[in-house]
Parts: structure tokens; C-alpha cells; sequence
């Protein structure tokens, strides 16, 4: 089914990940906006972070970044270079790095 | 303007490719064990180059965003093409906005 | 010998329903076998449509178990897991009877994208000498197969999402005459591919060029109409 290839489910993640980026973007600038009066109250929200639950919803965000990223790549180099076939292995090893690495920030952070 | 949008849309996405490799970066230096607010802004505070890294990444992902945001609003919403580009105008300024002042709150304030 | 298929078929218009009937399975059986087995053995009300039922006209194609597929090139022993078959029309098209759909927005598209040859000589003017190992006909060759059986309109997630949006055969063909060097079709059919439903609507999710029989591939026919708009656009030549 057409609607299960893994490049439909690529274009899929690319669309979502992007959503979510952009709805944790206006709140991601309000916690840096913190600061604005000194470094107080921005040490209490690293602070409230530091919870295992979020920093679990930080790996995923550090996914949804590097999976829109890659996924974005994929699309750039699909319109501007000529075509290479291999597309779903790109897009299955673009979800793979970006897993990877969304594991390894978690592993890191505890 | 279909093909502005998709111009700008796709400048600003290969404008953040390295941006974007550089921000993972700064997150797992930043969230390294133990560094504080303090550690942080001490490292921004009074930088023309964080100040410039970061906001040419926030004028680059208010468009991105705002044109993304757009497209999927013609595609998955019943909303008519005029009213989809004023919500996503809208939502692109209110990035901007916030983040410019978070860009002032951690290099100059 | 072979058991019966579970042959559930569209019936109706753009409302109806699916009804299930009983066919025979035989050898080397193609979904286009099942259909007509249906309209000539059970009910000769079934509509539905196919021409050279040998994979050359691309009348038949309709949407096979979720997929839209040239009929008479699926066999039924590839797709129907447990003895089951659905069969609806095409996707993203008006249903004029179960299983025939109205290819007129198809085509209606084709020209809006100007997907039609514009001459430049008269049979008075000398004949063009195209190479066919050229950069520009060797792009144009490789997307020129289409036979317009609508297989990539209906798997296009874009059609179904953006009802402007004129669908990848269309823009496709639009592709081999910016490729052609006989055709005077020039900036106008830029602008027209770079207009509101053209070429910039693409997501690559490239269902077409995976489903596409004649193993065409418009998602990088688009991407080169994305870049010949792009330049045209940033020199001037075409309005965004």
C-alpha cells in the first residue's frame, strides 16, 4: 500500500516533526526570554528541567529537530541535484541518525 | 508568489542546515552535567557572535516556519488560501518577536 | 482447482457502496479476468472500463486492494492475500459509475499546465535535427511514456490535499516540452507550471514514481521544472 512506504511515512514524519517544532518554538523563546531580568529565573526553569520526564521530552524534541533536518536535506537534494535512487534507504537512515543521536543526548543527560 | 514562497522557503531551510548542526552542538554542550543559567549566559553575555548566530536563526526559522505552517494549512485545514497566509504572516511575526527577545535577554540584558 | 474470490467491488456513484461477489480463481488470473468475469457472468450492470486489457493504454487502471494499478497487468495471485479482493475506482477523480471515473479534471489539468507541443516551424521551414543523445532529449525521452491512465493523479497525496494542484502526468509532459527544442512553448509555459497548483505544490513524497507502470519518475521531472521556474524566476523572466 502505497500509503505505508516508507517514503510516504519520510514526507509524513517531515510534516509532523515540522508541526511540533513550530508549536515548541514560541515556547522554547519564552523560556530563554527568562532571562531578560537576570539569571534567576531562568536558573529555576534549567532547574525544573532537570526532571527525568523532561529531559525524556527533550531527547524527543532533539529527534523531531534532527529528523526534520535530515528529512529536509533529503527533499533539497531531491530538487536541486540529479536524481539518485536509494531514496528509501536515505529516508530509513536519516530516522535511524536521528534516533541515534536523540539516544545519545538522553543517555548523556542521566 | 508560489514561487517566492518556494524560494524563501527553501533558502532558509539550506541557510539553517548548518545552523541547525551548530544549535545540536551548543544543546549537548549546554546541557552538559551541571551548567547552570549563569554558566550560559556567561557565555552569551555582551557576544556579537552569539547575537548574530542566533538571530540570523531566528529571522531564518520565523520564515521557514510561518511558509511550513502555511502549506500545511491550504493542504490539511478548511481554511481558504488568503486566511491560512494571514495566520501564517502572524504567527511568523510572533516568532520574531519572541525570538528577538530571547536573543536580548541572553546577550544583553 | 483453484478455490472463489472475495471480490468486493465499488457500486455507485460518488455515493454507493462496495458489494461482494463470488468469482472463480484461475490461472495466471489478472484483476481486469475478475472484473469482467463479474459484468459478464453475475451482473451486466457493473461499469467499468478497459481497452487493450495487454498493459499498452492504460484504460484499465483502477484502485486495487488500497493501490491504484493497471488491472490487466495485476495478477491476482500477487495482491489477493487470503482469497480477498477490494476494487474501487480511481482515487482523486469524479466517479461517474463504480468502476469508471471522469478522467476530465485529468486532462483539464494537462492543459493548464501547457502540456501541448507549440510549434515553431511550418512544413516550409527546414526539419529540426535533434540528437537523441543530448542532454536536453535525453530528459525529455525519459519522461515521455506517459499514457495518461491517471495511476499517479490518484495515488498523489498533493491532488487529494490541494484540488488545484494539476497532478504529476500533467506536469510531467509539461517537462519533456521545456526539454523539447522544437517547442516555442518558452517562458509561458514556465510561468504557466509556476502558477497556483504548478510544480511548487510537489511534496516529493514520490508515490508516483513509485506506482507509475511505464516506470516514469515525475517527482524528478517536477524537481526540474522546480529549478528551471527558480532561475527564471530570480532572473526576471517569469513573475512570481
Amino acid at each position: 500500500m502505497h500509503r505505508g512506504s516508507a517514503l510516504w511515512i519520510a514526507a509524513l514524519v517531515h510534516r509532523l516533526s515540522g508541526l511540533a517544532l513550530a508549536i515548541f518554538l514560541p515556547l522554547h523563546f519564552l523560556a530563554l526570554g527568562l532571562a531578560i531580568n537576570g539569571e534567576a529565573k531562568l536558573e529555576s526553569f534549567l532547574r525544573w528541567t532537570d526532571q527525568p520526564l523532561v529531559k525524556f521530552a527533550e531527547s524527543g524534541l532533539v529527534f523531531l529537530l534532527t529528523v526534520h533536518l535530515l528529512g529536509g536535506l533529503r527533499v533539497l537534494v531531491i530538487e536541486n541535484f540529479d536524481w539518485r535512487d536509494g531514496q528509501k534507504q536515505l529516508a530509513t537512515l536519516a530516522a535511524a541518525i536521528s534516533a541515534i543521536i536523540a539516544f545519545i543526548f538522553l543517555a548523556r543527560v542521566f | 508568489m508560489n514561487v517566492r514562497l518556494y524560494v524563501w522557503q527553501r533558502a532558509t531551510a539550506a541557510l539553517m542546515v548548518p545552523l541547525v548542526l551548530v544549535h545540536i552542538a551548543v544543546i549537548f554542550y549546554a546541557t552538559r552535567n551541571g551548567m547552570t543559567a549563569a554558566d550560559i549566559l556567561s557565555r552569551t553575555h555582551g557576544s556579537i557572535v552569539w547575537a548574530s548566530y542566533y538571530g540570523l536563526f531566528v529571522a531564518a526559522a520565523s520564515i521557514h516556519a510561518a511558509i511550513g505552517v502555511r502549506n500545511v494549512l491550504t493542504e490539511w485545514s478548511p481554511l481558504t488560501d488568503w486566511r491560512a497566509g494571514s495566520f501564517a504572516v502572524v504567527f511568523g511575526l510572533l516568532l520574531a518577536a519572541l525570538g528577538a527577545r530571547a536573543v536580548f535577554a541572553v546577550v544583553l540584558s | 482447482m483453484l478455490g472463489d474470490l472475495s471480490v468486493s467491488l465499488w457500486r455507485g456513484g460518488k455515493e454507493g457502496r462496495y458489494e461482494i461477489y463470488s468469482v472463480p480463481q484461475r490461472e495466471s488470473q489478472t484483476v481486469l479476468d475478475v472484473v469482467t468475469f463479474v459484468q459478464r457472468h453475475i451482473d451486466p450492470t457493473l461499469s467499468y472500463r478497459f481497452a487493450c486489457r495487454v498493459g499498452v493504454c492504460g484504460s484499465c487502471a483502477m484502485t486495487v486492494n488500497g493501490k491504484p494499478r493497471w488491472t490487466c497487468r495485476t495478477h491476482v495471485a500477487k495482491v489477493a492475500g487470503g482469497g480477498r479482493l477490494e476494487i474501487g475506482p480511481l482515487e482523486n477523480l469524479p466517479v461517474i459509475k463504480d468502476l469508471a471515473t471522469d478522467m476530465q479534471p485529468f486532462f483539464e489539468k494537462w492543459q493548464q499546465a501547457q502540456g501541448v507541443f507549440a510549434p515553431s516551424k511550418t512544413r516550409h521551414d527546414e526539419i529540426e535535427r535533434i540528437r537523441p543523445d543530448s542532454p536536453a532529449r535525453r530528459l525529455a525521452d525519459a519522461a515521455i511514456e506517459c499514457i495518461n491512465c491517471g495511476v499517479c493523479y490518484a495515488a498523489c497525496d498533493t491532488v487529494r490535499w490541494n484540488q488545484d494542484y494539476f497532478g504529476p502526468a500533467a506536469l510531467t509532459r509539461a517537462w519533456t516540452l521545456v526539454n523539447d527544442e522544437r517547442d516555442a512553448g518558452g517562458t509561458a509555459r514556465l510561468q504557466a507550471v509556476a502558477a497556483k497548483g504548478g510544480c511548487h505544490s510537489c511534496h516529493s513524497h514520490q508515490s508516483c514514481q513509485e506506482l507509475c507502470p511505464q516506470a516514469l519518475n515525475p517527482t524528478a521531472a517536477i524537481a526540474g521544472l522546480k529549478r528551471r521556474t527558480t532561475a527564471a524566476y530570480l532572473k526576471g523572466e517569469i513573475k512570481a
